[in-house]
């Protein structure tokens, strides 16, 4: 699994530049992220080389965040990649809150960051299915 | 220890009050009527003469004072002594308006002083004692009113003002401060400031604090207490009737002894300004019987509380006032409902979330919109939005049923709202209706 940041910004000007400028500071690099958002705030989901130290750096400047545990899977970076891993966990019953895409890719594999409701069991019929799910080690260095 | 700065007059038997206060009040009729137009023409509109004043019975009879009586007579209007007799002059913020101007002789100083020092003996103060006064200093009476009091007392008075706060923090650390002094919501922001250096509030000195000024409720005495690791008391008190310690809290911390004695006290129901048993509540109303400079009969507070004689464990017989209840200036009328910012402090502190809000009203068409901004706090930030929807909608479903008022709640990142060193901002109320 991979501890994912949550930042909770509001829709004003200048937050997005804010936020990244204080792991820019803290010389943390940013490996996946993608932005909820609705009309009055944001939710910045991050995937850094050091979760730890972008915690430390983000509450000392008073920023909200949490950390949640989420999948990455590696999947074939060819049509129909993604859909084995989804269809594969929907057999399942397991139910995908959000998904979005890993920045590097290597050779053929694509990398998505998962937000399911069952970490354990999606793991176990992912690896079952041949899907790969690297560890936290793996997708960050 | 004493327990009492003044015991004669702090444990005094009802029935030598009400005769001390009777004396004092037949003086005062005849120096207002005497010195100030203003309660000249008013006694001879209400067919009352400093006569008809023969004790404290006959109060009822006279006239009440208003705000808009200092206003209309801005700035010295209301004064009864001449200028050789005046040694100070202070003013409220004016921030509902037109500032009003209070002054005061020397005599004035030192009532006020002593009502200042009998607060501070009553929660343990003694000479010993740091009194680390964060109230600001200047035209608001809060700074020189206790600095004053802890030096009638004998303490030795730390004139930090308000402001600067990681000083404050230093100050409290390197000269061991005992009793801070300030408003209830800067006491939160040294508390914070505190946390922030990595101080353990353990490790300092200070073991109590007055906090007034503003409005606060029981929950936020609870956080102050926890946050600093002190004892929290409240305060009370106007520049019109003197500043803060016209009623202050003792150790018991179950309403304000007031020093009535020169601050005499009623409750009267404000529609009517028919005057009230003990027990209910109403608007408070003042008479200054002690003062020179600026001898009010039965002024408006505004203040919504009540009073009560029962007997006190400190051994004081000072008749006691309920926290206020709200002010009439800071009740906001929304789509016809009575609102106090304090109810949505109280409804925020009852869900564990940080009483850092603001209530933003305004008008769309013809009906009236709320809408409370409050501060995200560490345990709410989710990673998803439903989640961060769902405290948003319980925190708006435990106003509707505190407020009977519908309100858009939005959270809003951690300390993005304005904080204050004096008074906290808690309304904007951007409806323009004239």
């Amino acid at each position: 699994m991979i501890q994912q940041l949550s930042v909770f910004i509001e829709n004003k000007k200048g937050r997005l530049a804010y936020i990244t400028k204080v792991l820019a500071q803290a010389g943390i690099d940013i490996k996946a992220m993608s932005v909820a958002d609705t009309s009055d705030f944001g939710i910045l989901r991050l995937i850094v080389d050091d979760p730890k130290a972008a915690i430390g750096a983000f509450e000392k400047e008073g920023i909200a965040v949490s950390l949640t545990d989420v999948l990455a899977v590696g999947v074939e970076d060819a049509p129909g990649g993604l859909a084995r891993a989804a269809n594969t966990l929907w057999g399942n019953g397991i139910s995908v809150e959000y998904a979005y895409a890993f920045m590097k890719r290597e050779k053929d594999i694509a990398y998505i960051i998962l937000r399911v409701d069952d970490n354990e069991r999606a793991i176990k019929v992912l690896k079952e299915n041949g899907i790969s799910v690297p560890s936290e080690q793996e997708i960050r260095y | 220890m004493a327990d009492f700065f003044n015991e004669k007059m702090e444990t005094m038997s009802r029935d030598e009050m009400t005769a001390v206060q009777s004396e004092r009040l037949v003086a005062m009729v005849k120096h207002a009527y005497d010195n100030v137009p203003l309660y000249r023409q008013r006694f001879k509109e209400s067919g009352v003469l400093p006569g008809d004043i023969k004790s404290i019975e006959d109060l009822y009879k006279l006239p009440f004072t208003t705000k808009d009586d200092l206003r209309d007579t801005y700035p010295f209007g209301m004064f009864a002594v001449p200028k050789e007799e005046l040694i100070r002059i202070h003013a409220s913020s004016g921030t509902t308006g037109k500032q009003t101007v209070v002054g005061y002789t020397r005599h004035d100083i030192d009532v006020w002083a002593e009502s200042c020092a009998r607060a501070l003996v009553s929660i343990g103060g003694t000479r010993s004692d740091y009194v680390h006064v964060s109230y600001g200093y200047g035209l608001f009476t809060g700074g020189l009113g206790l600095h004053y009091g802890a030096e009638m007392l004998g303490a030795t008075a730390i004139p930090v003002s308000s402001g600067n706060t990681k000083r404050q923090v230093q100050i409290l650390q390197d000269y061991g401060s005992d009793i801070i002094c300030c408003t209830p919501s800067y006491a939160m922001f040294i508390g914070e400031t505190v946390r922030d250096m990595g101080i353990d509030p353990k490790t300092l000195k200070l073991r109590a604090g007055y906090f007034g000024a503003e409005a606060w409720t029981e929950n936020m005495r609870r956080e102050i207490e926890k946050i600093l690791d002190i004892k929290a008391y409240d305060i009370y008190g106007l520049s019109e009737i003197a500043g803060p310690g016209v009623s202050f809290e003792c150790k018991e911390q179950t309403g304000m002894h007031v020093n009535e004695d020169w601050f005499y006290p009623e409750i009267i129901d404000p529609e009517t300004g028919k005057v009230l048993p003990d027990g209910q509540y109403g608007e408070l109303v003042f008479t200054c019987i002690g003062k020179e400079a600026l001898p009010l009969i039965r002024y408006r507070t505004r203040d919504i509380s009540c009073l009560t004689r029962k007997k006190c464990s400190c051994g004081r017989t000072l008749v006691k006032m309920a926290k206020p209840k709200g002010r009439t200036d800071d009740m906001l009328i929304i789509r016809g409902i009575n609102v106090f910012p304090s109810q949505v402090e109280h409804v925020l502190l009852s869900l564990n979330m940080d009483p850092n809000y603001l209530i933003v009203v305004d008008r769309v068409g013809n009906l009236d919109t709320m809408e409370v901004q409050v501060e995200m706090t560490k345990g709410v930030i989710s990673d998803t939005v439903k989640n961060i929807e769902a405290v948003e909608h319980k925190i708006a479903a435990a106003l509707q049923s505190t407020l009977n008022i519908s309100a858009k709640v939005r959270l809003v990142e951690p300390k993005s709202l304005p904080r204050s060193e004096g008074k906290a901002i808690r309304v904007i109320d951007n409806r323009d209706i004239k």
